[in-house]
């Protein structure tokens, strides 16, 4: 381990504080120790000198995705980012929140409309209750994306978001996720690949894989969940030859839209 | 002022397993609901759980069974547990674990099938319904996305409860909250109230918990004279980080053990050959932390003051497939692979067992309509919480709490009325800390306090420890009157910090309480200065309240008498599933023989 | 004192520009050194098509003229362009090609967490983008070319009758299986071999060979992009190796006579 070389030494953190109105970099004070993450550093910051520092946390283990922010322009869970990684590289450490959503305050984003696309998306509908007869090929595939802790680093990242706002648009990546886990579930009986297209907005990803890439889950999000995606809506919309073969009939009829 | 209460049929302090659980019953019965949360939805201390839920399915053991569930519960908890609501969990378990899968939680599975079950410590067959080692996860995402999927219930998330309302007639009927992102304050009135906040692990330094689990729904409800129970029982997980310091506490899932990893002590000694021949590294949790305490006590211990547990002989890919979050968590956050390092672990503070005295069937409390559930609630785990019977707990005894409050709320008429004065001084109280110039630093006073608690009633207790740590409680307490918050309303921790470290005062001055009320070794509660059980302490329950002159009275409350049946199965040596596969096995040998 | 409860609503814009740390100060390198590769391999890619009349030199043919169509077809018009689009618009329409041009030429994102260079943007909604959803057809198309290429690389080997090995031999031979790789690692057949089915399992009728086809060619697929780079480098190399020997300015080494 790497522990005793930075141990004790003092260094200088920036942390973002102020409000979705005006803000700005502080620099702080923090005493490494061994093994320190961001996360440690903010909240030695906060007991030392700034109590009022806003910032969510709640594992400090990568486990439940409160932590977001961004450390150096990076999407990042704070409590997974090592400190010595930047002291190694002699690099400035700068802390500050996500920058898709609107600022609440210092390191604390307004995520609340992440939530309401949540709440937009049909449930997962079986044909019967449990106990379901599942193989363990089956949900291999589910596994993956049920892995997400949903930090929205992702739709952080994503420049659909980021950079055009098309929230309105597109439900993001974190969505596309949960959207193929469902489609993909064997005994969900939707037919959710026109929701795909139309409400998911599938069309608007240009598949550029920066979800994937801050990912602190490394869930494929691209490779697994939105490619296959579109691949469905390629066999739904774009595959005349495929449709000839079949027949529409053995597809259930599209739904109505959700209210 | 804006004092306009919300209104709602049922309120729901805690979007955990057990406060989303609760909801969705409550809803079902037609209830409107609302659930707060003091993190965003989905992010509950619940998220955070690994190994399992303990449930009797007998997927992989067909000898399993509830009887047998109750058999292990009963004696983990060494006999203080209420056995009727160990009979509820145990029977009923099962249903809600399939219940989850119908909502779309996607279990480990079978080769044939159906949902895995691992072995877990002091189970006796496999039983816990686990999904890797994300067990809780799995349990919240799914619940959650039930919940956003079910209208008639609200979820506020970030607004943070302060205190709990009564009515003239004694009844729940509010709450008192402040909204965590603007510093709003929100008036909540309700015909039924359920606690389901959670536990209080951060009173202490060494802890697996996150920074929610402050036994805020415990410490308001105390205050408004609900009584509690069991609260000396602390559970140690035996198996925390140790290494680095940023990470020391945090949980390494049981499964570890599940899944075969061995404990060492320095001198590369099996040393549970030694406590436990029998379970050995599976034995209950208070055996294991208290083996892992005596070896570093003797001088066995670990270069950082624990055990080595080693998993690396299964092999990389079984331990990547099995335990892929604590293979991340090491590699990230201690530079170490477990597949081919062993570590080091030493207890960590997990589990409350104690809480609000509830109902078995309801959760209701001694208030009316007041319900309580999951950790926040005393009763079904005893002197010491079997590994999995939590998560269960939450979705057993959520539900009946939900439904209950539901049926109750239905059956109170008009609206509850809150009182403007109370409303008015509590909006006083939670304002407070910004008045106070130089006061004390919350942040350090949470420290003191986690240290004392640490120290004086930790693992090892005595009757001259526990009262010496109420003595510093006492100074620390009249100290904590002057904590004081900068900044403003809005986000701010140090503000937030202040109720929570006063809700943790009060608790820790009940497990001191109940701590030196038990002159006796039972379960968690381990005294040196009484190192036996003593059938005769173990027919009794603590039960504290706090009288209105802010002490705490104790009373006795004799533990619910088991019924001759059930009291029967105990005359075994071994669980009930056990015994008939054993009679069959001698049987089967038998007809083999002729 | 903190009487009043009114607080400046929540404005929803982002927070003031974070300094940037050097590593991210890097960014551009990677786009450009890929938008240059990829511009080179088109230039070069339309040099073939529309400047050579021919591509082969005794028994070996240029990857960009497999199968001869046009010599075939007695079409007189640019020989190789009858297959060529083939192979091209697969690599356009590729998902992986897309990452990499979307970056590296319309800056959309030039790297993960920097801003967009354009303003208006459509992502693939619209034509001409939208199209890619025809990807699946240029990879039945190019499983053809692939056959044909294969045919080619062995080709490669019969010296008037004779076996023998030349150094072009083993480029072609390394080439159809690069392309092979490439091609069977696709997005679209990986989608065709499982990835459209929900169960593997509960309808026993249905062969599990699906699915241990699927994992195949997810495991393939994990490093297509890579597959995408060295087959890239590696046809226009053979091609480049081609011509040389069409033009006469090196010679084949024989191995192997
Ligand atoms: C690391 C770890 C691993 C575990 N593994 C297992 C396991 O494998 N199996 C098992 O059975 N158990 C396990 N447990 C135990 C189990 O996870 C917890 O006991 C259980 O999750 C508690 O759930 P709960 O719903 O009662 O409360 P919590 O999940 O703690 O939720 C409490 C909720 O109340 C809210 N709240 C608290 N105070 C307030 C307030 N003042 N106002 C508003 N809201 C408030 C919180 O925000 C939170 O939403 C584990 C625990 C830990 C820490
Ligand atoms: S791959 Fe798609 S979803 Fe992911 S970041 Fe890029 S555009 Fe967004
Ligand atoms: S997919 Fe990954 S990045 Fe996105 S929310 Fe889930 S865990 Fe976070
Ligand atoms: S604190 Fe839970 S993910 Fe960082
Ligand atoms: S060829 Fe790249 S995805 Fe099809």
């Amino acid at each position: 381990m790497t522990e005793d070389g930075f141990r004790g030494r003092e260094v200088p953190i920036w942390i973002f504080r102020g409000d979705g109105l005006s803000g700005e970099e502080r620099q702080y004070m923090v005493e490494l120790s061994p093994g320190m993450v961001v996360l440690d550093a903010v909240l030695y910051v906060q007991q030392h000198e700034a109590p009022d520092l806003a910032v969510r946390w709640n594992c400090k283990a990568a486990h439940c995705g409160s932590c977001g922010a961004e450390v150096n322009g990076r999407p990042r869970l704070l409590c997974k980012t090592r400190m010595d990684d930047y002291m190694r590289r002699n690099e400035a450490v700068h802390v500050g929140p996500m920058k898709t959503f609107p600022v609440i305050r210092d390191l604390v984003p307004d995520i609340r409309k992440n939530y309401e696309i949540a709440r937009r998306i049909p449930p997962f509908t079986p044909a019967h209750p449990a106990p379901f007869q599942l193989w363990p090929e089956d949900v291999e595939r589910l596994k993956e994306f049920r892995r997400c802790i949903e930090c929205f680093l992702c739709q952080d990242v994503c420049h659909v978001l980021r950079d055009h706002h098309r929230l309105d648009h597109y439900m993001g990546p974190r969505f596309m996720l949960k959207l193929a886990e469902l489609d993909m579930h064997p005994l969900d009986t939707r037919d959710r690949t026109p929701y795909v297209r139309r409400e998911g907005g599938v069309d608007w990803c240009n598949v550029t894989r920066c979800c994937s890439d801050v990912c602190p889950e490394a869930i494929a999000i691209t490779e697994n969940a939105i490619i296959p995606l579109k691949e469905r809506v390629a066999d739904r919309y774009f595959d005349p030859i495929r449709d000839f073969w079949r027949g529409r009939s053995r597809r259930p009829a599209p739904e109505p839209p959700e209210k | 002022m804006n004092i306009d209460p919300l209104h709602y049929d049922v309120l729901i302090v805690g979007a955990g397993g057990a406060g989303l659980r609760a909801a969705l019953a409550a809803a079902e019965e037609g209830a409107r609901v609302a659930v707060l949360s003091k993190s965003l939805l989905g992010k509950a201390h619940t998220v955070m759980a690994e190994g399992g839920i303990a449930a009797a399915l007998g997927n992989l053991d067909p000898y399993d069974s509830f009887d047998t569930h109750f058999y292990d519960t009963m004696k983990a908890g060494h006999f203080l547990n209420n056995y009727r609501m160990v009979s509820l969990y145990t029977q009923e378990a099962p249903d809600r674990v399939l219940e989850l899968e119908t909502w779309g939680a996607v279990f480990d599975r079978t080769e044939d099938g159906r949902i895995m079950q691992r072995p877990f410590g002091a189970h006796s067959f496999r039983r816990l319904a686990h999904v890797g080692d994300s067990t809780g996860k799995e349990l919240i995402r799914t619940l959650e996305y039930k919940i956003l999927a079910t209208k008639r219930v609200d979820v506020y998330p970030e607004v943070i409860t302060t205190r709990l309302f009564l009515d003239d007639n004694g009844r729940a009927a509010g709450a008192f909250c402040y909204q965590r992102d603007d510093g709003r304050f929100l008036i909540f009135s309700a015909h039924a109230v359920i606690m389901a906040s959670g536990g209080w692990g951060r009173v202490y330094k060494v802890s697996s918990n996150s920074w929610e689990s402050t036994g805020d729904g415990a410490a308001i409800s105390f205050r408004a004279g609900a009584e509690l129970m069991d609260m000396e029982m602390v559970q140690f997980h035996p198996t925390g980080m140790v290494w680095p310091p940023g990470v020391r506490g945090i949980l390494v899932t049981e499964g570890v053990r599940g899944e075969g990893g061995l404990l060492f002590n320095s001198q590369n000694e099996r040393f549970m050959l030694r406590y436990d021949p029998e379970r050995k590294e599976l034995s209950a949790r208070d055996v294991v932390s208290r083996s892992i305490f005596r070896e570093v006590q003797a001088g066995r211990g670990t270069p950082h003051g624990g055990a080595w547990l080693d998993i690396s002989h299964k092999g990389p890919a079984y331990i990547k497939r099995k335990l892929p979050t604590m293979y991340e968590q090491f590699l990230k956050l201690a530079d170490l692979d477990i597949t081919r390092e062993r570590f080091e672990v030493a207890p960590t503070t997990h589990y409350t067992m104690g809480g609000l005295r509830v109902e078995a069937e309801t959760g209701a409390t001694n208030i009316e309509g007041l319900y309580a559930c999951g950790e926040t609630a005393a009763g079904l785990h005893g002197g010491n919480r079997l590994g999995g019977n939590s998560l269960g707990d939450l979705l057993v005894f959520g539900r009946r709490a939900g439904l209950a409050a539901a049926a109750y709320a239905a059956r109170r008429p008009g609206t509850s009325s809150l009182s403007y004065s109370s409303i008015e001084e509590e909006r006083r109280r939670v304002l407070a800390p910004f008045a106070i110039e130089s006061g004390e630093n919350p942040y350090l006073i949470h420290a003191q306090l986690q240290q004392l608690m640490s120290t004086y009633a930790g693992i090892m207790r005595s009757g001259t420890s526990l009262t010496d740590g109420l003595g510093h409680l006492e100074r620390l307490s009249e100290r904590a009157n002057r904590m004081s918050a900068d900044g403003g309303l809005h986000f701010n921790p140090g503000w937030g910090l202040v109720f929570d470290v006063q809700n943790m005062l009060t608790l820790a001055r009940a497990i001191l309480t109940g701590a030196r009320e038990r002159r006796e070794s039972r379960g968690a509660h381990w005294r040196t200065d009484y190192p036996d059980e003593d059938p005769e302490e173990g027919r009794r329950n603590i039960v504290q309240t706090l009288g209105p002159d802010g002490r705490i009275k104790v009373r006795d409350e004799p533990v619910p008498e088991m019924p001759p049946d059930l009291r029967r199965l105990f005359d075994d040596p071994v669980s009930p599933g056990v015994k008939r596969q054993r009679e069959e096995a001698s049987r089967a040998r038998g007809s083999e023989g002729a | 004192m903190h009487d009043s409860l009114s607080h400046p609503s929540l404005s929803h814009q982002e927070p003031p520009h974070q300094t940037k740390a050097a590593t991210e100060r890097y960014f551009w390198i990677e786009p450009v050194l890929v938008g240059a590769a990829l511009a080179l391999f088109v230039l070069y890619s339309l040099w073939e098509v529309f400047f050579q009349v021919h591509g082969r030199y005794h028994n070996y043919l240029s990857p960009y003229f497999s199968p001869d169509l046009g010599r075939w077809l007695k079409i007189p018009v640019f020989p190789a362009l009858w297959v060529a689009w083939v192979p091209l618009l697969f690599r356009a329409s590729c998902y992986y090609y897309r990452r990499e041009y979307y970056r590296a030429w319309f800056g959309s994102p030039p790297a993960c967490a920097v801003p967009d260079r354009r303003t208006r943007y459509t992502g693939e909604t619209r034509p001409p983008m939208v199209w890619t959803y025809f990807h699946r057809f240029f990879f039945y198309l190019s499983t053809v070319v692939v056959v044909f290429l294969w045919v080619d690389a062995l080709h490669g080997f019969d010296f008037g009758g004779r076996f023998g090995i030349g150094l072009g031999s083993l480029l072609l031979l390394v080439d159809a299986a690069l392309l092979s790789l490439y091609t069977f690692s696709c997005h679209a057949f990986r989608h065709l071999a499982g990835g459209n089915l929900n169960c593997y399992r509960c309808k026993p009728r249905r062969p599990r060979a699906r699915y241990h086809l699927w994992r195949v060619i997810s495991r393939l697929n994990q490093h297509h992009g890579l597959y995408a780079w060295i087959s890239m480098f590696w046809v226009w190399g053979t091609a480049v190796y081609v011509r040389l020997l069409i033009l006469g300015l090196i010679r084949d080494p024989r191995l192997l006579r």
